[in-house]
């Protein structure tokens, strides 16, 4: 005879651990869960405001340098060592889980203009005002042995600036023009110069490891090709009759430069330095005004503002490798850590909470467009000189707007044209 | 030894005469162009014309007079080469050619970056390798054999067809996983079950009959035996001649014998008997006839009918099986396990019980009998007859669940497109538009027949409530809907309604509904603004109207408001004024990414939470766009990596609006203090 009982499966009822909170079926039938919109609106909301509470993105200071920071560099290998660079000459190791420097090395007589770190990891170079590029081992001598570098190289102008290839042993120095060197040589492979203008920054492309770009003291950007002979293309951003109101970030299409992608403007001030997110989605600057900023790479205005009491003018900013946490180097000899997101909690967080913090990232992201939850995500403090200036500068973008469209309602119509934000921002483009 | 040396010397003695040693020149003040290896040509300052190389040629007797002819016209020519373009020219140029090979390289960048962007999720680091414990046939794949042991164990491995690397499947299980999916696979299982069952039945079926003595049942068996055989020899001839020659012969043969035989000749002892009784009975008469009919048919000549005759006779034979006949009642449409007769079979079951009862009668028993021991009586006829009902049963059964699966793939593209979108009124199907389904309009059926329920009931609950319908003398808009049953007793319900006639003989609820919303309607219609001014530019005075033009022209009209949300609800009044306190929390403006109110409003109103959603469903939407590891470096993309051959062109330059992550540059203002 056979029995046909009921069977139960024990793992829809049965919980995996005693830590576990008992699992209950659920009905989802609508009608028993009603109000869906205004129950998902009220915890959107209350999300927006845990958000701005838990919003605390200062995590340790690094003090010890004797003079402003120069410049910083991460290690290409590990993420809990870094190196700055001071105007006094002196380069510093730091540990950042720990905080403390591990290694001080008086590099340059001057000021450290640039630090890079090679691909492997193994070694870093230092340019300074003292007209050297300096080679050092990233382990530390041993005990009684002088810090000495690796390899010294004599140039015959001040180098301002350093990067290394991604994957070769080739590195570039700006300064009088821009060399590409060989680590086997003690002279430049190639050197490009266009006019005669001096370079203060130049930057190896991540992805396209053979390009490279510099800014000159002309204020132009120009782009090189490792492999050709001479530079690919020059570009004149911005006006100089609106100088004063252009304290922004530009980003450009290497194939378009005839007008940039998009126009970053927040900064009160000169902008110093600039380091992209790993992941390639924001970036953030550092800027005259004491004030760090992040921005996603396609919006025109910043997502985040980061500033203290005591950071004075920051001169240099980099995002750490696991798109973490952001560095930023500052007149007053401290190297601050800040995290990307400043409301993250930090560590492991077990599978509740991942999902928790999911579900309210997305509630905010819904709602995002209610003025409530806007206004809550929106606010931001800012010191009050700061924002005395950013009024001020409204004010004159404002006036300056009001001129434009008086010119253009008492002239010939199509005589002024009406430009968008992103064609008022390119004089030339020189090829 | 020596004298070789002694030759050497004398040699380089004699150059040293030819070409005395010049003095080296050297470095007395820095020089832009500073050779390392510090070795400087001979005679560097010195020039060298081309009528000096040019010279020796017309010396040297190997070289050929014509050539000497051109080089002696080249030397005597006047023109000029054209001048080199000066050298802003030619770097420009040359950086023209660069920039555009550089473009049109990073361009190969732009179906990845696009790739990325539409992304719905990225997990950096990137291209990563899964850590933990790998799969032993990765492991494996990279491993060769070496030594010839090694060698020999992996002939004979390939000689047994086991596998060795990545497929763990021996060639035979790959065919027979080739050979049948699991759809396949079950439907032939249901298919040998089906059979197995029947077989099973056929066998029991046998057995009884075997057992059965009565000899009128075993005639009209052999007749319809034969009848079947017959059709299948038609068919026979149709489909396996061969087959058909052979009984053919059979029958051949079965006709002779009959032909011998006095079988069916009526000349047997009970031929002889009924002959006596033929006179008197007419059965007799019959059955005789019968026997002679029978012989008859057997004696014939089989005649092979021709095809179109033979199609006719096939068509009116055709066995149908049994279940078309069925009627397919619908009980429940959305059960499909409903839909078998085994739930509503009562009925007929008792039909057939009857006819059993009839043909007992017709054997000559009683019929009180009959119905006193109903269950023990019922003959072999009838469980057989049950049991083949079993079988058409399960025929059925077998059929709907074959139909429904090919509807079911049909239906998969609803699935598929199974949105977010919660149903729950007709206003929701408007924005849907294309996800209409009629399971959708059900639903509110539910709570439709619940309010029928709750209108049909008040007769029950005699106080409590007011019944519309019996008060009020206005017709009502009609609605249909099934109604239960209602058992009210008349004398109560007239004296009912009398009383709430009495009760409320003053009110006319509904007219005063009417006004109300007639009234608001109204008050929503843009009013015409009169702006006349009587006397202005005429003579005025009373009973002086302003003219047409003037009211034609200062009479202003607005434009009618959007029809209001409840025009075409007769029974409903529905505010549109905008609240204080909620407005505070609504969206004023249409948000940039949504083209209409009716898609962001469908893209709110759709629920994430785990309150609304299950489990999956919830850890689908709520997924981050970008997640990152924690205390991975996340390296820059590697080109070999990501792009395998250079397929794109210059010439398919494309303007990305939202740009190239990396390729980008990001330029600032630098002014350092």
């Amino acid at each position: 005879m056979k029995v046909k009982v009921l069977c139960r499966n024990p793992d829809d009822y049965v919980r995996e651990t005693t830590r576990d909170i008992q699992r209950v079926p659920r009905n989802y039938d609508p009608t028993l869960h009603p109000f869906e919109v205004p129950r998902e609106y009220t915890r959107a909301l209350n999300a927006t405001k845990l958000e701005r509470v838990f919003a605390k993105p200062f995590v340790a200071s690094l003090d010890g340098h004797r003079d402003g920071i120069s410049c910083i560099t991460k290690h290409a290998k590990s993420l809990s060592t870094i190196i700055s660079g001071a105007c006094d000459g002196e380069v510093k190791v730091w540990n950042l889980p720990r905080q403390e420097c591990l290694r001080t090395v008086q590099a340059h007589e001057g000021f450290v203009r640039g630090i890079c770190s090679r691909f492997c990891g193994t070694s870093f170079f230092t340019v300074g005002d003292d007209k050297t590029i300096k080679q050092w081992n990233w382990e530390a001598p041993g005990y009684g042995v002088r810090e000495e570098p690796i390899n010294t190289i004599l140039g015959k102008a001040v180098f301002t600036g350093i990067d290394h290839h991604q994957r070769e042993g080739t590195f570039v120095t700006c300064g009088q023009t821009v060399d590409i060197w060989d680590e086997q040589r003690s002279s430049p492979i190639r050197s490009f110069s266009w006019g005669v203008d001096s370079f203060s920054c130049v930057r190896y492309n991540p992805v396209e490891t053979e390009l490279l770009a510099s800014c000159a003291s002309d204020r132009s950007v120009v782009l090189y090709d490792t492999r050709e002979s001479a530079p690919l293309r020059k570009v004149l951003p911005f006006m100089t009759n609106e100088i004063t109101l252009c304290f922004s970030l530009y980003t450009y299409d290497i194939r378009h430069l005839d007008v940039p992608v998009t126009v970053h403007m927040d900064h009160v001030s000169a902008v110093l330095d600039v380091d992209y997110s790993p992941t390639g989605r924001e970036f953030v600057s550092a800027s005259f005004d004491k004030t760090i900023r992040i921005f996603p790479k396609d919006k025109g205005h910043s997502r985040e503002v980061y500033h203290t009491k005591r950071m004075q003018h920051v001169i240099c900013v980099r995002w750490s490798a696991d798109n973490k946490y952001v560095l930023s180097g500052s007149d007053e000899m401290n190297i601050r850590l800040w995290k990307a997101n400043a409301s993250e909690k930090l560590g492991l967080l077990s599978a509740r909470e991942k999902a928790a913090t999911h579900y309210n990232k997305k509630l905010i992201e819904k709602f995002q467009h209610h003025p409530q939850v806007r206004r809550i995500a929106r606010h931001r403090h800012l010191p009050g000189d700061i924002l005395k200036q950013k009024r001020e500068l409204r004010e004159m973008r404002e006036a300056r707007r009001r001129k434009e469209q008086n010119v253009r309602k008492h002239s010939k119509p199509g005589s002024v044209p009406l430009l968008t934000e992103k064609e008022k921002h390119v004089v030339a483009v020189v090829e | 030894m020596q004298n070789e040396n002694l030759v050497q010397i004398s040699f380089f003695n004699q150059l040293m005469l030819v070409h005395p040693r010049k003095k080296q020149n050297e470095r007395s003040e820095a020089s832009v162009q500073v050779s390392e290896y510090f070795v400087n040509a001979e005679g560097t300052g010195d020039k060298v014309n081309l009528s000096d190389l040019l010279g020796t040629v017309e010396k040297t007797s190997g070289a050929s007079n014509k050539t000497k002819k051109q080089l002696r016209n080249l030397q005597s020519s006047k023109e000029t080469l054209e001048l080199p373009l000066n050298k802003q020219q030619t770097e420009k140029i040359q950086r023209g050619i660069a920039y555009e090979k550089t473009t049109a390289e990073v361009s190969c960048w732009k179906n990845i970056i696009l790739q990325n962007q539409k992304a719905e999720q990225m997990v950096f680091p990137l291209n990563q390798e899964s850590s933990g414990p790998k799969r032993v046939e990765q492991v494996v794949a990279g491993w060769k054999v070496q030594t010839p042991l090694e060698q020999e164990i992996f002939r004979l491995l390939h000689g047994s067809r086991q596998p060795v690397n990545d497929p763990v499947l021996t060639p035979v299980e790959e065919q027979s996983l080739k050979a049948m999916s699991l759809e396949e696979a079950k439907i032939r299982r249901a298919e040998l079950q089906k059979a197995r069952a029947l077989q099973s039945y056929y066998e029991a079926k046998a057995k009884r009959e075997k057992k059965i003595k009565s000899k009128k049942y075993h005639k009209v068996q052999n007749k319809a035996k034969r009848k079947d055989f017959l059709k299948q020899f038609d068919e026979m001839v149709k489909t396996n001649p061969e087959g058909a020659l052979e009984e053919l012969k059979k029958m051949e043969l079965s006709r002779m014998e009959e032909r011998m035989s006095l079988k069916h000749q009526n000349s047997g002892k009970w031929a002889k008997s009924k002959a006596i009784m033929a006179k008197y009975d007419d059965s007799a008469r019959k059955a005789m006839q019968e026997q002679l009919q029978m012989n008859k048919d057997l004696t014939q000549k089989m005649v092979v009918p021709s095809d179109d005759e033979h199609e006719s006779i096939e068509e009116g034979l055709e066995t149908v099986p049994d279940f078309v006949n069925d009627p397919e009642t619908v009980i429940d449409p959305v059960n499909p396990w409903m839909r078998g007769q085994l739930t509503h079979e009562e009925p007929e079951r008792r039909t057939r019980k009857r006819k059993s009862l009839e043909n007992l009668k017709g054997r000559g028993k009683p019929a009180s009998e009959v119905v006193e021991e109903d269950v023990v009586e019922v003959s072999d006829k009838e469980e057989e007859e049950d049991e083949e009902e079993d079988v058409s049963e399960f025929n059925t059964l077998f059929r709907l669940m074959r139909s429904e699966k090919t509807p079911g793939e049909e239906d998969e593209e609803g699935l598929l497109s199974e949105g977010q979108i919660r149903v729950r009124s007709i206003e929701d199907l408007e924005v849907l538009d294309e996800v209409v389904e009629p399971r959708a309009i059900e639903e509110p059926s539910a709570p439709q027949t619940a309010a029928a329920e709750a209108t049909s009931e008040p007769p029950h609950k005699k106080k409590r409530e007011i019944n519309l319908k019996e008060v009020l003398t206005k017709e009502a808009k009609a609605v249909r809907l099934p109604f239960l049953p209602t058992v009210v007793d008349e004398e109560e319900r007239d004296e009912q309604i009398s009383i709430i006639k009495e009760a409320f003989a003053g009110d006319d609820v509904i007219s005063d509904f009417i006004k109300d919303k007639s009234r608001q309607e109204a008050a929503g219609r843009p009013a015409v603004v009169d702006l006349t001014l009587p006397g202005w530019g005429e003579w005025g005075g009373v009973g002086l109207k302003p003219p047409r033009w003037k009211r034609k022209r200062f009479r202003i009209k607005t434009a009618p408001p959007p029809p209001r949300q409840d025009q075409k609800l007769p029974d409903v009044i529905i505010s549109e004024k905008r609240t204080a306190s909620v407005a505070s929390h609504q969206v004023s403006q249409l948000p940039f990414p949504f083209q209409n109110t009716a898609q962001f409003e469908s893209s709110i109103r759709t629920p994430i939470g785990s309150t609304w959603n299950t489990q999956t469903v919830v850890k689908n939407m709520t997924k981050p766009k970008v997640v990152t590891k924690l205390g991975a470096i996340i390296e820059p993309m590697v080109k070999e990596d990501f792009i395998k051959s250079k397929t794109t062109s210059a010439g398919d330059l494309v303007f990305l609006s939202n740009c190239p992550e990396k390729i980008n540059f990001i330029i600032f203002f630098c002014c350092k203090p």
